[in-house]
């Protein structure tokens, strides 16, 4: 074997190790669903009789569709509102920068320092007085908050990798700033909002901190549906596993699906 | 149809200015062509006159209207950008339309008028295409596609050809000279190049840490520099410079001292002179000739036989001066040799960088590239 295929074989076996250290916990879990509880407890064994009893008696106890149906609309509602916000927001600190628009930026960044927990006592005291406790209105605009420096700060990344002069050449065309928006930035910065969007998701997705402390039953998405699984009775794992596994599945399935999108996005400004 | 002015036009970002009082005239159908280092000021010129940048004081006056306060679109002046800036996700068609339709023109219509500056610019094969399926010099034509299918008044050009290889560069520049008969427009035209400035100019603005040193044709720059940085700036390669002494002036000239200690009665004007003046004595290297009886000698130091011509770097004690020579000539490096010139072919600047006036004028120094195309074609277009 020469030296450069040695690397490769090394650099090989290396990735393979690291996905298998990532992906591990979630097969485990995937697998435990299938087992009975009392073989879920027992000692790790990768041959066991697979049963679907987990899942009937999971969704017994709560209907899954209800938890579901309020993850998609509240993650996908914060994100488009988001994106919403974001995109003028990104335009105007990439294309017409001031003095102020690095700083704003990195504060906009620093309020994710912030641990949420330090905000839940005003937070919760709002939506309660305004009647948004346990409302997918009221989570849809927490997430949307949440993500919104985030999204800000991907986009105007993306935009400004943009050649300015396209733009220029728009405005030369007659393009006001909608339409230079509309017909030029929008389809060419697409992968990166696309991308954007996918990860605002994504995060929206999976959050608990927010959902656990502000929803109970109306409003509450799939990160509350997995967590009413480990309860004061004590901890049912084949039917934790079970729930979790339904509950990510839709997001691994969509992140599966798009991760092209993703990587297109996220590499958008490197390959250009 | 169009003619530009501008008026002490002052451009400041901050503190530091960058236009420091612009005043220029843009003749109706005249190819002007702005020329300077980089960071002189043009391409921000440019871009006040296209509205990308707004003026800090002064006034653009098209056909008499002042458009200070008017929009880029409405100015009615198209831009072609050293990048090209086309749309990358449009087709060729789709991207010269691209003003038509924001116009709402209707679709019949656009495609007429794209076809017809597609023809101009044989694009008709690429209309189909997206921009990353074309060549540089294609990209090129697209972009200036672009331009003409909006009609403008005045077309601006923003380095466009820097961006090529030196054979497209050749002949995009052919073309733009063609194109701008065949199209009968004002252009403005930026460029560090100044070849393409003598070649393409009807008038050359030479600008300097953003003010104007100099306005004119290409052979009035050439053959009267008003001042060093001009001399220097245009005439490839570079003029030679060398220090002399006055001795005296007369009506025929002001006599000098060259390098060697030979005196030499260059014809231009030293009324202003103090005896004892610090004279710098400016000619161009095809000016110079190897000649046994000149008055000038040096080492030559490095040669470079072109075929048609050689380049000779001599080395003069003080200064290294440049000529260009026979292309047969047998010299060898680091043999001495003797050269002079034509006393009416030299300049003289003065101690603040300022070329004494010439006695005579330069008999060509009124034509221009249109001119040049009216002797050709006695009939006119």
């Amino acid at each position: 074997m020469t030296n450069s295929t040695l690397r490769r074989f090394g650099i090989g076996l290396l990735a393979w190790a690291v996905a298998f250290v990532i992906f591990f916990p979630i097969f485990w879990m995937m697998l435990t669903g299938f087992k009975t509880e009392a073989d879920a407890i027992a000692d790790p064994s990768l041959i066991f009789p697979p049963t679907l009893d987990s899942y009937a008696e999971v969704q017994q106890r709560a209907d899954y569709f209800k938890f579901a149906l309020n993850s998609v609309i509240v993650s996908f509602g914060s994100t488009i509102l988001a994106l919403l916000i974001a995109i003028p927001s990104a335009y105007s600190m990439a294309f017409l920068p001031t003095k102020r628009t690095k700083g704003t930026l990195l504060w906009m960044l620093s309020t994710k320092m912030l641990p949420p927990v330090g905000v839940l006592v005003p937070i919760y005291l709002l939506f309660r007085d305004t009647g948004l406790l346990d409302t997918r209105t009221g989570l849809t605009i927490v997430y949307t908050l949440m993500n919104l420096p985030i999204v800000v700060w991907m986009l105007y990344t993306f935009f400004k990798d943009l050649p300015k002069d396209i733009l220029e050449a728009g405005r030369m065309d007659g393009a006001n700033t909608l339409q230079e928006v509309w017909h030029l930035l929008l389809p060419l910065t697409l992968p990166g909002i696309a991308s954007t969007g996918l990860l605002s998701v994504i995060l929206s997705w999976n959050e608990a901190f927010w959902s656990l402390n502000l929803t109970s039953s109306q409003a509450a998405p799939l990160t509350a549906y997995i967590a009413s699984f480990s309860s004061p009775e004590g901890l049912f794992w084949a039917k934790l596993s079970a729930a979790s596994t339904m509950a990510i599945a839709p997001i691994l399935v969509f992140g599966w699906l798009t991760q092209k999108q993703m990587v297109r996005g996220l590499t958008f400004g490197a390959v250009k | 149809m169009a003619t530009l002015q501008l008026k002490s036009i002052v451009k400041e970002f901050g503190e530091t200015s960058v236009i420091k009082g612009v005043d220029l005239d843009v003749n109706d159908r005249e190819f002007v062509v702005f020329v300077g280092p980089s960071g002189c000021g043009k391409s921000t010129l440019l871009r006040i006159i296209a509205g990308l940048e707004s003026a800090s004081s002064g006034d653009i006056l098209i056909d008499d209207k002042r458009i200070n306060d008017i929009g880029p679109a409405e100015r009615g002046l198209a831009m072609v950008f050293q990048s090209y800036a086309l749309y990358p996700h449009m087709t060729v068609e789709d991207n010269m339309g691209f003003s038509l339709r924001l116009a709402g023109i209707s679709k019949a219509e656009r495609r007429d008028k794209v076809l017809a500056a597609a023809q101009i610019l044989q694009l008709e094969e690429l209309l189909d295409r997206k921009p990353k399926a074309l060549s540089g010099g294609q990209r090129q034509r697209v972009a200036i596609g672009r331009a003409i299918v909006r009609n403008p008044s005045i077309f601006l050009f923003d380095e466009p050809l820097s961006n090529l290889d030196a054979a497209l560069r050749v002949q995009m520049r052919i073309e733009l000279a063609r194109l701008h008969d065949e199209l009968d427009a004002t252009m403005i035209y930026v460029t560090h190049d100044q070849i393409e400035a003598m070649t393409m100019a009807d008038k050359i603005v030479v600008l300097q840490k953003g003010e104007v040193e100099q306005v004119g044709s290409p052979m009035e720059l050439y053959h009267h520099p008003r001042n060093r940085f001009v001399a220097g700036f245009i005439g490839s390669p570079t003029m030679n410079f060398m220090d002399v002494s006055y001795l005296r002036h007369n009506a025929d000239g002001v006599t000098v001292t060259l390098p060697g200690g030979d005196v030499c009665q260059v014809p231009v004007d030293g009324t202003n002179l103090d005896t004892g003046a610090a004279l710098e004595l400016g000619i161009r290297p095809e000016h110079l000739n190897l000649d046994e009886n000149g008055p000038l000698n040096g080492k030559i130091q490095v040669m470079e036989r072109l075929g048609g011509a050689t380049s000779l770097y001599i080395d003069m004690d003080r200064c290294l001066v440049t000529v260009i020579a026979d292309g047969d000539i047998d010299q060898k490096v680091g043999d001495t040799v003797r050269f002079g010139f034509e006393p009416s072919r030299a300049h003289l600047f003065d101690a603040q960088q300022q070329a004494l006036p010439s006695l005579r004028r330069h008999p060509l120094t009124a034509v221009t590239r249109q001119s040049n195309h009216a002797a050709v074609d006695p009939n006119g277009k």
